[in-house]
């Protein structure tokens, strides 16, 4: 099957097929109902950026209310509802879908060549079941909200009647969720598969693809596991089976192996596609193919399989036998190896290329120093008698911030950076893009990096209140918070003046020789007007001539 | 990002790993970002300049795959000796129990004594007996470099011989909830306690004394102490202010509302559900916040508070 499906013959006539597919049918309903895996991949994308500002409001509260001792700005058992919310959202109803379901929708089949993913159906089901899930998350906050973490720990998310009631919604919620989450994986795979452009070989798929395909190959593997996890807490709930509460004869630590079985590679599902997107920011940017492009490839990939074998990482002090403890502190450092090699594969990229440091770029320059940080404090959690000290210490806190936020977020906002000018036809404002990214940069580093400190020292995560030792450095944390939101809203500022007024941005602004550039800007409906026949990889910029390297950052003729 | 005061050899030798790894992560790092530094200074892009073809280094990569392999090994192992270390406990340790409670701690000793805060001996390994009377805890000394998860209906156990006197602090590591409004909430954060190091003699003493009356207290003395030892100072005052729990003024005998249910006159049976099943009857005007005390207070300790009560008109 090595045609290209085309879901909409019959309703379209080719007219239609070639027009700017934003122009391509209007009113509420031509995107509700839409097939189109571009408009899906932006309806995902508010949708996210709506979870991931929600979340990010949750997370200002609890920064601020960790500004001084004692009370500051809300009781504690609200303390509790707030850094829960805060963390439910963005791991399942931001990071999660984010780039798969935003960028890699848009994305994945133009790099393809392809005229959509292979089941476009599916893919809008998928999106309604996202915004499912999201409902019964709302549902739950409205309740009053659950106060478990976003871990959902048992005994305690069953211990109270009342409470568990609201933990049965939000449970629910994720469960919904990990649905779309896997019909995105499958379709992705599928469309991997079988929509190749003529030419498109395996070795010369783009990195984000590769990317793409070691995430969904865990979201359709691991998700299941999530499902089955928070059914038996739900059963567990309902009818009163005793698998996870010892009251009723259960293990609850029987539920942290569950949980971490599918949470870990979780944690691949959101990095990953965070280290797919920087690859291509480093190769068009610094204009030359990834160095060791096969192992950056593949390294994805093992990511996704020792992923799987790592999850009692979480539970060193959980009281599991001490050889169980031995065994996976080996196989986590085992991670490390594919980080590494991807890290170091990037930086000598950057080696004899031309590198430019437009916005896109200083983000994916961000990635690699913060991904760093993240990854080389893994190494003191992945060593056991130092992980003891450090579990569920500010510490962790701030190792897996740098990963997810600096690692999967800024990759984020680098590829929506990045592929803005295309997905929307509008250029932005270059200074204020920078200046939202070094903000966000200082920001960061600010908040986190007086974390590790506290958390060496012996700060518990998800305390309300502290011990005054303490005060100066949450201040400092909390700060930096604040310049990081400044530099998310400036960023998004940015955005939004590009959209009401940006300039029409050309067809191919970074001078890029990657398929997804070569068509319309903004795509036409069936995203190439004529199937493109692929004769060379994505980054081979030495092939290219000085004309296909011109970057027309904005269009000469206003009319298009 | 320097670790706290290490007050045993098991901390300084935890210290030492840590070390290693955060060395190790500067000077990988300085190397990896000072390289993207500088490649991205030299190699800026000119007008008129192409990146040059990306070739290929096959002992460059093999060797970036393979030697972090060596450096992965090796912080392995210094994790995992250290461990082993801490997972065998001296036979000759002293046993002391502590349970963890919503929101907690109690610490129970040979003799029979119990007291929130921990106490033990300089220079001699003592072994902790965790449990939990509800949900999951993590009992925590950072000074020690220990950790240890409380599991309900499951024992775990931990040792330290600390080789300082001195106070260390106790915190719950896994989160645990909370409850109540405004400045009576209790949860999680509040279960923070202290670990007295005491000279030998000190903790002898301690455990020839404790366990009951002292002597030349009187058994309403022995109540008073308890209210402050146990905590119950925390939410009951003496004298009459009204905190996240009933003042204890008068409390003997009076008439009290309940939230549900008919009132009830403060008898000796009544105290006693109250200490070690509060939850059964609530005072109006109060949320459901008090730990039960069951498996902590002794029946002896009960008098001894019943007894003080009823001193306090
Ligand atoms: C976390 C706060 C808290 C602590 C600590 C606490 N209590 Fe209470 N206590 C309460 C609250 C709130 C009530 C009222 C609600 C109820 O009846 O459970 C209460 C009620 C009582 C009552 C019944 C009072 C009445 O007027 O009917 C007794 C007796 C009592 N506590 C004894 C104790 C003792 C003894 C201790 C210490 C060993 C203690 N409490 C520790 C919060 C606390
Ligand atoms: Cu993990
Ligand atoms: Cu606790």
């Amino acid at each position: 099957m090595n045609t290209q499906a085309q879901p909409q013959a019959g309703h379209h006539d080719d007219a239609m097929l070639n027009t700017n597919y934003l122009k391509a049918g209007s009113g509420w309903k031509s995107w509700a109902f839409t097939l189109d895996h571009k408009r899906i991949g932006i309806m995902y994308l508010v949708f996210v950026l709506a979870a991931f500002l929600t979340g990010g409001i949750f997370a200002l509260l609890v920064r601020t209310e960790l500004a001084s001792q004692g009370h500051t700005i809300v009781s504690g058992p609200t303390y509790n509802k707030l850094f829960t919310l805060h963390g439910a959202i963005m791991v399942f109803l931001f990071i999660i879908p984010s780039v798969p379901a935003s960028l890699g929708n848009f994305i994945l089949p133009m790099q393809l060549g392809a005229r959509d993913v292979a089941f476009p159906k599916i893919n809008l089901l998928s999106f309604y079941i996202y915004l499912v899930g999201a409902t019964f998350a709302l549902v739950s906050i409205g309740y009053g909200s659950v106060d478990t973490g976003w871990t959902f720990y048992t005994p305690y998310s069953l211990h109270d009647p009342e409470a568990a009631t609201k933990v049965l919604y939000m449970t629910a919620a994720v469960f919904v969720l990990g649905f779309s989450s896997i019909l995105t994986g499958l379709n992705f795979l599928v469309t991997i598969h079988t929509l190749r452009a003529p030419g498109l070989t395996w070795t010369r798929l783009p990195l984000f693809i590769w990317g793409m395909y070691a995430t969904s190959i865990m979201q359709v593997l691991a998700t299941p596991v999530l499902a089955i996890t928070l059914l038996m807490l739900i059963f567990e709930r309902v009818f009163g089976l005793g698998i996870f509460d010892p009251k009723l004869g259960g293990d609850p630590i029987l539920f942290q192996h569950f949980f971490w079985f599918y949470s870990h590679p979780a944690v691949y599902i959101m990095i990953v596609p965070g280290m797919a997107i920087v690859s291509e920011l480093i190769a068009t940017f610094s204009r030359r193919v990834i160095f060791g492009y096969f192992a950056v490839a593949m390294s994805s990939l093992a990511l996704a399989l020792v992923g799987f074998l790592v999850w009692a990482h979480h539970m060193f002090t959980s009281g599991m036998s001490e050889y169980a403890n031995m065994l996976f502190s080996a196989l986590t450092f085992l991670v490390a190896i594919p980080s590494g090699v991807k890290v170091f594969n990037w930086t000598a990229t950057l080696y004899k290329g031309s590198i430019s440091f437009a916005p896109p770029m200083l983000y994916a320059l961000a990635f690699l120093f913060l991904f760093t940080i993240g990854g080389l404090t893994g190494l003191f959690l992945g060593t056991l008698n130092v992980d003891i000290h450090l579990h569920d210490t500010y510490f962790v806190v701030a190792h897996f911030h740098y990963v997810m936020m600096g690692g999967t977020v800024i990759g984020f906002i680098g590829g929506i950076l990045y592929w803005w000018p295309k997905i929307t036809g509008k250029m932005y404002n270059f200074t204020s893009a920078s200046v939202g990214a070094w903000l966000t940069f200082i920001g960061f580093n600010v908040t986190f990096l007086s974390q590790f400190v506290m958390g060496s020292r012996g700060m518990p995560r998800r305390y309300y209140d502290y011990l005054p030792e303490f005060e100066q450095l949450h201040r400092v944390s909390t700060l930096g918070s604040y310049i990081l939101a400044v530099g998310l809203f400036t960023t998004a500022g940015t955005l939004i003046q590009s959209l009401a007024r940006g300039r029409a941005a050309g067809r191919n602004p970074w001078g890029s020789v990657a398929l997804e550039w070569q068509t319309q800007t903004p795509p036409v409906f069936q995203n190439f007007e004529e199937t493109p026949i692929v004769t060379r990889g994505p980054y081979d910029y030495h092939l290219a001539t000085d004309e296909e390297l011109r970057e027309d950052l904005y269009a000469v003729d206003p009319a298009k | 990002m320097q670790m706290p005061v290490a007050l045993s050899a098991y901390a300084t030798d935890v210290d030492k790993s840590y070390y290693i790894i955060y060395w190790l992560s500067v000077v990988l790092f300085i190397g990896i970002i000072g390289a993207a530094t500088y490649f991205c200074l030299a190699y800026k892009r000119k007008a008129g300049v192409r990146a040059e073809p990306t070739g290929h280094n096959n002992i460059l990569e093999l060797s970036w795959t393979v030697a972090p392999v060596f450096i992965l090994a090796y912080l392995f192992w210094i994790g995992w000796k250290g461990y082993v270390d801490m997972s065998i406990v001296p036979p000759n340790a002293i046993e002391v129990r502590g349970r963890a409670f919503q929101w907690g701690w109690d610490f129970e000793y040979p003799n029979g004594a119990h007291t929130p805060d921990l106490k033990a001996p300089v220079g001699k390994p003592v072994k902790l007996i965790l449990s939990s009377n509800d949900v999951l805890h993590a009992f925590f000394i950072p000074q020690l470099r220990i950790k240890r998860d409380t599991v309900p209906g499951m024992y775990v156990s931990l040792w330290f011989e600390a080789d300082k006197e001195g106070d260390a602090d106790i915190f719950c590591a896994e989160y645990c909830g909370g409850k109540g409004e405004g400045t009576a909430a209790i949860g999680h954060w509040a279960m923070i306690s202290k670990v007295h190091i005491l000279s030998v003699a000190d903790y002898d003493k301690f455990i020839l004394e404790g366990g009951g009356a002292k002597p030349g207290e009187s058994v309403p003395d022995w109540g008073k102490r308890l209210y402050v030892e146990k905590n119950c100072a925390g939410c009951h005052s003496l004298d009459g202010a009204v905190g996240a729990g009933p003042s204890w003024k008068g409390i003997f005998g009076r008439t009290g509302v309940m939230t549900a249910g008919p009132d009830i006159v403060a008898d000796e049976n009544y105290i006693r559900e109250s200490i070690l099943e509060p939850q059964a009857h609530i005072v109006k005007g109060f949320g459901p916040v008090m730990p039960s005390f069951k498996g902590i207070l002794q029946d002896k300790e009960i008098d001894a508070i019943i007894s003080f009560m009823k001193t306090l008109k």
